[in-house]
């Protein structure tokens, strides 16, 4: 890894659409990360922080009954058993020992269904970093659990009561704190999006899951699975679970969007799926919803971290070179595949994989491998999805 | 015909020693047929220059005030097409640079978007999330229609980034005064500094924006050595605010035209 420069561009996609006040910290924080990955103390401490800390690596699970109903052979890659209960962590933790590698003290996170803004919380505690995170006024409703935790964790949650009040507002609005703060704090961004450096950056932090899959796979069935599947809202799941397979020719990586109440409907939250022009949100051109003026579209979705009306611009780019594949799933089939993992494996999944999973189930192929990225636990989905069906 | 570089170049160098006015308006705010009497309003309160706002959706530069703003007027039916109706008529009176995020531009495509832009008499264009390395293809639209693309700086930009903004800006330099997004800010004002380091890497005329909220700031940036004072949040709050917004702005646009003469 002797490279001077991170992906800016994938394919087309990505750049640097910011104010000009935040381009010299994009390039320290390139500098810093460039530097830092190749750095052996640095790496060191990450690794021990992701084995001791937050309990890396994390178990591939063959599912036997999700196996026997979808009728192959079904890996769970259990993200969901890591420290605060999500992937969010192997980020978190990566960029904040950046922060301190950068002197700064001061951490912004954005959140939507909570995860990241815990995992960022955790880690500004562990590393005694100050930690203010942006979340969504709708999304504090819908994931209360989480707000509570970040407060005992001594984060600084900040309602945004601007348009939809979910996870495209509180991005905006942690964004323009960095504008503001830049001198003195960093952004840690919690998916695969915004301006360049930061999907590469993501990528890099969170390839760990199929790095991790990979060899575990190989050493359990002696092969390749047929299928890797995961959910993708700015896609920060998926990009580190296909990074490791992407040159595996073999292996189809598929991404499952929210399709909230139907693509038909305009209530969803799947560009890539859905198709159409390209353009600027948060810093970087990808598959966006949008209108002909180019205002951005609200996006929907049951499921806060899918909610979200932009993408990673490194899967708009393996979905136009027809490297991955792009699915979307509605609400309703989420939360039936919500409950039958619960019910079937003794698992509850968060809202977000349950996509992912319900795509597994219950569309017809010829695989009879698959590898699905339990990107996370559902326990901060318990309320909202018991009140949705009814008990 | 002047183009529209020309054109912002007579308009700072017609001010005889003082520095010039650019108010901002949020066009189609509050809806569409205001806010061209607001922009007559600044002209005859005594501005220069107008810089006139595309409303989008999330505008990452912007402060609560024009956020708000740009939300009401897309929720009023403001169209790109009807801002760049209230800029034919306004710049038939003064030079009108316009100030749109970069979506836009790629949602109607970057030439067209800026053949339109000129065919409404725009002078000159403000992209806040286009920095240098992204704005090659606007610049080039823009110089083949001759409108003046207007390049930011900003108080963190290095050396080395000011010269290559300095050299490339076209018309003006817009210069943002404070790391932040636009809004009104109370703190007293040493713009000297940032000014200084701007116009040592520029030739074009220094206009300084984002905090600017009182005539005695708007004199202080003057005195500071701006050739230009942008007035944003303040006046985009007026209209907000008041029952005769065109009414209400022109009183405010004439103190600051006093604070700077």
């Amino acid at each position: 890894m002797s490279e001077t420069k991170l992906d800016h561009r994938f394919g087309p996609y990505g750049g640097q659409y910011v104010p000009e006040t935040l381009m010299p910290a994009l390039a320290e924080l390139e500098a810093a990360w460039l530097s830092a990955r190749v750095d052996d103390d640095f790496q060191a401490e990450l690794g021990r922080l992701l084995r001791d800390y937050a309990g890396r690596p994390t178990p591939l699970y063959l599912a036997e009954r999700l196996s026997a109903a979808a009728g192959r052979t079904i890996y769970l890659k259990r993200e969901d058993l890591i420290h605060t209960g999500a992937h969010k962590i192997n980020n978190a933790l990566g960029q904040a020992l950046l922060a301190v590698r950068m002197g700064k003290r001061r951490i912004i996170a954005e959140t939507g269904a909570g995860q990241h803004g815990v995992a960022s919380a955790t880690a500004c505690a562990l590393l005694e970093l100050e930690c203010v995170v942006y979340m969504g006024a709708e999304d504090i409703r819908r994931q209360a659990p989480n707000v509570q935790r970040m407060e005992l964790l001594g984060a600084t949650v900040v309602a945004v009561e601007a348009g939809a009040r979910t996870l495209k507002e509180a991005v905006s609005e942690a964004i323009r704190d960095w504008v503001t703060n830049v001198a003195d704090s960093h952004y840690i961004i919690g998916s695969a999006v915004g301006p360049a450096p930061y999907p590469a950056i993501v990528r890099d932090l969170q390839r760990c899951i199929g790095d991790e899959a990979r060899a575990q796979i190989l050493e359990r069935e002696g092969r390749l699975p047929q299928r890797v599947i995961a959910c993708v809202g700015g896609g920060s799941n998926a990009i580190g679970a296909f990074t490791a397979f992407v040159g595996d020719d073999d292996v189809e990586l598929i991404g499952v969007e929210a399709a909230g109440e139907g693509i038909d409907s305009g209530r969803h939250g799947a560009p890539l799926t859905a198709g159409g022009r390209p353009g600027v949100l948060h810093g970087s051109l990808s598959a966006l919803l949008q209108d002909d003026e180019g205002q951005i579209a609200e996006a929907h979705s049951i499921s806060a971290g899918l909610d979200y009306p932009g993408s990673g611009p490194e899967h708009a780019w393996l979905r136009d070179s027809g490297r991955a594949t792009y699915v979307a799933v509605t609400d309703d089939e989420a939360l039936a595949a919500f409950e039958r993992t619960a019910q079937l494996e003794g698992i509850i999944p968060a809202l977000e994989p349950a996509h992912a999973i319900h795509y597994a189930l219950h569309v017809p192929s010829d695989s009879d491998l698959d590898l699905i990225c339990l990107s996370g636990r559902g326990d901060k989905d318990l309320a909202e999805v018991l009140k949705l069906l009814g008990r | 015909m002047m183009n529209g570089a020309e054109r912002i170049a007579a308009a700072f160098s017609g001010r005889k020693g003082r520095a010039a006015l650019m108010p901002y308006l949020m066009g189609g705010f509050p809806d569409i047929e205001t806010s061209l009497g607001i922009g007559n309003a600044y002209v005859e309160g005594g501005a220069d220059l107008i810089e006139l706002g595309v409303p989008f959706s999330d505008p990452l530069a912007d402060g609560p005030v024009i956020q708000s703003a740009g939300s009401a007027a897309l929720a009023a039916g403001a169209t790109l097409d009807l801002v760049l109706g209230v800029a034919g008529e306004l710049s038939a009176r003064l030079p009108i640079v316009l100030m749109c995020y970069s979506n836009a531009i790629l949602a109607r495509g970057t030439d067209r978007f800026v053949d339109e832009i000129a065919a409404a008499g725009v002078s000159g264009l403000i992209v806040p999330d286009l920095p240098l390395e992204e704005a090659p293809a606007t610049s080039k639209s823009c110089a083949a229609a001759g409108v003046a693309f207007v390049g930011l700086a900003a108080p963190t930009s290095t050396d080395q980034r000011l010269a290559a903004i300095g050299a490339a800006t076209q018309g003006f330099l817009y210069t943002v005064a404070v790391a932040g997004t636009t809004g009104e800010r109370g703190d007293d004002s040493d713009y000297g500094e940032v000014i200084a380091r701007v116009r040592s890497h520029t030739s074009a005329p220094v206009a300084l924006g984002f905090g600017i909220s009182t005539p005695e700031q708007a004199s202080a940036a003057a005195g500071a050595g701006a050739d230009g004072v942008i007035i944003g949040s303040r006046l985009v709050r007026e209209a907000a605010e008041a029952d005769q917004p065109p009414a209400a702005c022109k009183t405010l646009v004439e103190q600051f035209a006093r604070a700077l003469r």
